[in-house]
């Protein structure tokens, strides 16, 4: 019979599946099979097995060589390099368990670091808008359950979050939605004609960068007041046709993505895609979600709400809690080089960062906590290799709309590994050591 | 472990009848004892007031909505410094959504031991689980929310009680919740469409069952399960002038049923944030203190207890699982909102919101909490909370111990109101000399308030035998007169102890303490329809499977104290 371990949480994005079905070998060793994830779900647990796969500490030599050194040695580096600092980055967080995060957030404390996850360069202009106006939002069960009207502004589920649209926002059969994809108008808001798009009652395919005049030509339409021929390439009849779409609604869902927390206009494109929503609110029920990206970036912030009161960019250099992003966002301090030490952990800041700041993490003292080889362990003077959070080690995660999942432990690390809550716990105690209490 | 002894303080213990004598009080492992050795560390009380330690029986102060608070409201951190860490504290912020290190220490500044997070959504219960353990110091429990609960609006419609019971039992031991919270029955699964019950009597969309039967059917439920604290209710119509028709009505279905359970609890319904139920008149135009009203009735039902809410007049932030109330406050105040919806079982709104005293309708609030109070004859169930944050940082209770105990602190608060006369006019507060006693504030702090919890067996009093958790105030009732000195010294312990252990000395907080959390394994018979109701629910409704919901105690619950019950048949 087949060892098959079932309910697994998926740890790659923001969707957190937590319906994965893995087959494993008789000895219960290693992952054979991953059945129910998307495409980049399942690879994500294959790759895990690896034979390849670095598991001790590496050191960049000065020759550009790499030496292996002992998870002590690491960890004393690590401590050492953060303890030198004035102003350490400790930034990425995302792809990590909150007990991991936790164990990092009073290392930050003691060294005063610049503490940043991935929002940074991704929902973090959805935040600051949240502090200017608020959010009215819901589960994704609840979106299941009553949503007959799906708009997708500036994301591309089919691709980024695959399973999205099968387990929670068009196709499921939920408590008064029935017919499934039958009972739901979906619009698409889009300057491309993605994937997802093609699968749209409607395709709003704005200019690019307009996003912020098309969604106040929605707030003058539900008011059926006069929009002048074209906005933002958008013959006005059709944005008529979509307000009037949208009023029509029992219960209105809009999902975001970086098309709009990114292009022109940033939080304030997400300010008034949220006032749209209270404006809905008037007619009809509706709610907004950002599509977050990263499985546990979302409990970053939500970890360093509870802790510091801020969701992001928290400079805690000074001894108490800051927050200024423009300022303490980690580009910022990068471009800047106001920092003098690069810590970090579950993200890829080489492959996501403009080359600028990169340049610079390579410049300094820098240490990069991640079970894979990437583009920042290349530019890194330290890389930790740790187990994989929801394959090797169980840890809580929070979804999208910030339901808390506990990730399972499916197999062993390859022996000898720590996990990262386990080399941040030996990190702390140097740091301890170093700074005396 | 150490033993203490506490010498000459001024002792307040409603429980054992002790009204300001002066005793001592021994403490060894972890209990208060009758006496201790020689070798006992003395704490010198001589001139200090010393009460068990505070338990709170209603607050905001872990979950989901508490952080969208923290985390949308940047401005609430320039509110009150910002401390760095120094000893065992970490550092620490936030003024009326604080960080979960600020709310453990500032609970143990006011001589607090016990916190109950009054709203927990089950399908975020790790979340406020994840925020309890952070929290230092403070013994906490959850209750999980039951009054828009599909399971429970189907159950009940059908008049199954046994099966609203497994339920509730099920989802208790599900999400380590400690009571049973019901927040705007029917209205906030009315508002998955946009839509409010506002009555007891109106049906809830779909489920076409009434408030009324839902708030019934829980109090029996609690009943059946012989929890340890009763149905929590925050009724319908939160917050609307002339509401207190809907809260009389509330209350009333309460009549006839007297409590069962083996924790000395007396009540069968808690009306929390009573103060925000208390209102007369039709508009804000007319609206006006009903306060009396709710007095006296709550006076003559032995088998009902309340908190205030006590209205603090600050800038703060509102949230509640009442999602179309947050709704209709942001029309009303055009600040901020934020809102969850919670697939099945509940939903939630934040908006943050200024009771400014040169605002009438504010004005009227704060004095219809103290009314309240005031009107109260037996304080034992009359309990201080400013329902945290909504009405007021928990942080002010020792200003509301001020206004309570002093008419001459309440009259300078009207002096500095812009509307002083037509406040004075629609409350009976301002002809009220009543002053409250230190053994009256006990009875509301700790006394009564574990008593309701059906925690009585552990904290509330001095009594030997029961915890060793202790506070010593820098309050001499003797020679005190200013009122100043009432909020200074209650704010600011000068010994506290939790467990035995000593938590702050000479004001200073020295250990974080062994915090546990409470919660409630309760058994009933095995229910294979329940089992089946909920195994088809997550099948089909809820976006995560049946496996993966359970809180699960090693992470989420490090320290758990579970009360085990049977309620088999």
């Amino acid at each position: 019979m087949a060892n098959i371990v079932s309910d697994v949480i998926c740890t790659f994005c923001g969707t957190l599946c937590d319906d994965l079905e893995i087959e494993l070998s008789d000895d219960g060793k290693k992952i054979k099979e991953v059945y129910h994830a998307c495409a980049i779900g399942a690879e994500k647990f294959l790759h895990s097995q690896a034979e390849d796969r670095i598991t001790r500490p590496r050191m960049m030599q000065e020759d550009g060589t790499t030496k292996e050194v002992s998870y002590e040695e690491a960890a004393k580096y690590t401590a050492k390099i953060l303890c030198d600092a004035k102003k350490p980055l400790m930034y990425g967080w995302s792809s990590t368990s909150c007990e991991a995060q936790s164990v990092g957030h009073e290392i930050a404390e003691a060294v005063g670091g610049m503490v940043d996850n991935t929002a940074t360069v991704c929902h973090g202009s959805s935040l600051i808008a949240v502090q200017d106006v608020g959010i009215p939002s819901c589960t994704l069960g609840e979106a299941m359950n009553r949503a007959d009207r799906v708009v997708f502004w500036g994301c591309n589920p089919a691709h980024a979050h695959p399973r999205h649209m099968s387990r929670y926002s068009v196709y499921p059969r939920g408590f008064f939605t029935g017919k499934g994809a039958k009972s739901r108008k979906v619009i698409v808001i889009d300057p491309r004609k993605t994937d997802t798009a093609s699968l749209a009652d409607a395709h709003l395919q704005l200019d690019q960068g307009r996003d912020y005049e098309l969604l106040s030509a929605l707030r003058v339409a539900f008011r059926g007041e006069k929009l002048p021929d074209f906005v933002a390439g958008i013959p006005k009849d059709q944005i008529y046709e979509a307000a009037d779409l949208l009023k029509s609604g029992r219960f209105v869902i809009i999902y975001f993505g970086m098309g709009v927390t990114q292009s022109l206009g940033k939080n304030h494109n997400i300010d008034i895609a949220i006032a749209v929503t209270r404006d809905l609110n008037d007619y009809t029920k509706a709610a907004i979600m950002p599509m977050r990206g990263h499985y546990n970036v979302t409990g970053s912030g939500e970890v360093l709400g509870w802790q510091f009161g801020f969701p992001y960019c928290v400079d805690l250099s000074r001894g108490i809690a800051r927050y200024n992003p423009g300022e303490t966002s980690s580009n910022d301090l990068l471009v800047r080089d106001e920092v003098d030490a690069a810590f970090i952990l579950g993200s890829d800041p080489g492959a996501h960062f403009p080359i600028s700041s990169v340049k610079k993490i390579a410049q300094l003292p820098s240490v990069a906590i991640d079970p894979h080889l990437t583009p920042t362990t290349a530019v890194c003077k330290l890389h930790v290799p740790v187990a994989f959070v929801g394959v090797e080690v169980g840890g809580c995660c929070y979804r999208m709309d910030n339901v808390p999942i506990e990730s399972r432990k499916v197999v062993d690390p390859p022996e000898g590994m720590l996990t990262d809550q386990e080399f941040l716990t030996m990190v702390l105690a140097e740091v301890r050591k170093c700074k005396g209490v | 472990m150490a033993e203490y002894l506490i010498k000459n303080g001024f002792v307040f213990d409603p429980v054992q009848g002790i009204n300001g004598d002066k005793k001592d009080i021994a403490i060894k492992d972890g209990k208060i004892v009758e006496s201790v050795g020689a070798s006992a560390k003395v704490i010198d009380a001589a001139g200090k007031t010393v009460m068990a330690g505070g338990v709170d029986i209603h607050a905001h102060v872990a979950g989901p909505k508490v952080n969208v608070g923290r985390n949308f409201r940047p401005e609430d951190k320039k509110q009150a410094i910002y401390e760095p860490g120094r000893g065992v504290r970490r550092m620490s912020g936030g003024f009326s959504v604080p960080t979960v290190f600020k709310t453990g220490y500032e609970y143990a500044n006011m001589g607090y031991t016990t916190v109950m997070e009054a709203a927990m959504p089950p399908f975020y219960a790790r979340h406020v689980h994840e925020e309890i353990r952070d929290t230092p110091i403070i013994d906490q429990g959850a209750y999980p929310v039951f009054g828009n609960n599909w399971f429970v609006l189907e159950y009940l419609k059908n008049g199954e009680a046994e099966n609203t019971a497994a339920y509730i039992s099920w989802l208790l031991r599900m999400t380590k919740g400690f009571a049973i919270k019901c927040v705007n029955p029917g209205g906030t699964e009315a508002w998955g469409w946009g839509l409010n019950c506002t009555s007891i009597h109106d049906p809830v969309p779909y489920f076409d069952i009434t408030p009324a039967e839902i708030v019934k059917g829980l109090i029996e439920a609690n009943e059946y399960l012989k929890l340890p604290h009763s149905m929590h209710v925050h009724s319908n119509n939160l917050g609307n002038p002339g509401n207190y028709e809907t809260t009389l009505e509330t209350l009333k279905l309460a009549e006839g049923i007297s409590a069962k359970n083996d924790f000395g609890r007396e009540q069968v319904l808690h009306h929390t944030h009573i103060q925000f139920h208390s209102y007369g008149g039709t508009t804000w135009g007319d609206f006006e203190s009903r306060a009396d009203k709710i007095a006296d009735y709550v006076n003559s039902q032995k088998n009902i207890t309340c908190d205030i809410g006590f209205v603090t007049l600050d800038e703060t932030t509102t949230m509640t699982a009442d999602g179309p109330f947050e709704h209709h406050l942001c029309e009303l105040n055009h600040l901020k909102w934020a809102n969850t919806d919670v697939e099945l079982e509940t939903g939630s709104g934040v908006v943050p919101y200024v009771y400014s005293p040169d605002i009438y309708v504010c004005g009227l609030q704060w004095a219809i909490g103290l009314e309240i109070a005031l009107l109260a004859k037996d304080s034992m169930r009359f309990h201080m909370t400013t329902d945290h944050p909504n009405a007021g940082p928990f942080t002010r209770y020792p200003r509301v111990m001020k206004w309570l105990m002093s008419a001459k602190a309440r009259d300078e608060m009207f002096a500095g109101m812009k509307n002083e006369d037509k406040v004075r006019d629609r409350t009976g507060l301002s002809t009220m000399d009543r002053e409250l006693s230190l053994y009256e504030i006990a009875m509301m702090t700790r006394a009564g308030t574990a008593k309701a919890l059906g925690l009585s067996h552990m904290y509330g009093s001095l009594t030997p035998g029961l915890c060793g958790d202790v506070a010593v105030y820098d309050y001499n009732p003797e020679t005190a007169s200013d009122p100043e000195a009432i909020e200074k010294a209650f704010g600011k312990a000068a010994f506290l102890f939790k467990q035995g252990e000593l938590i702050i000395n000479d004001g200073e907080i020295v250990s974080n303490g062994n915090k546990r959390t409470l919660w409630v394994n309760v058994k009933t018979n095995e229910n294979p329809q329940v089992e089946r109701d909920i195994a088809l629910k997550f099948n089909k409704f809820y976006t995560v499977n049946q496996n993966n919901y359970e809180v699960a105690a090693h992470h989420y619950v490090p320290n758990p104290y579970v009360f085990e019950i049977d309620a088999t048949v």
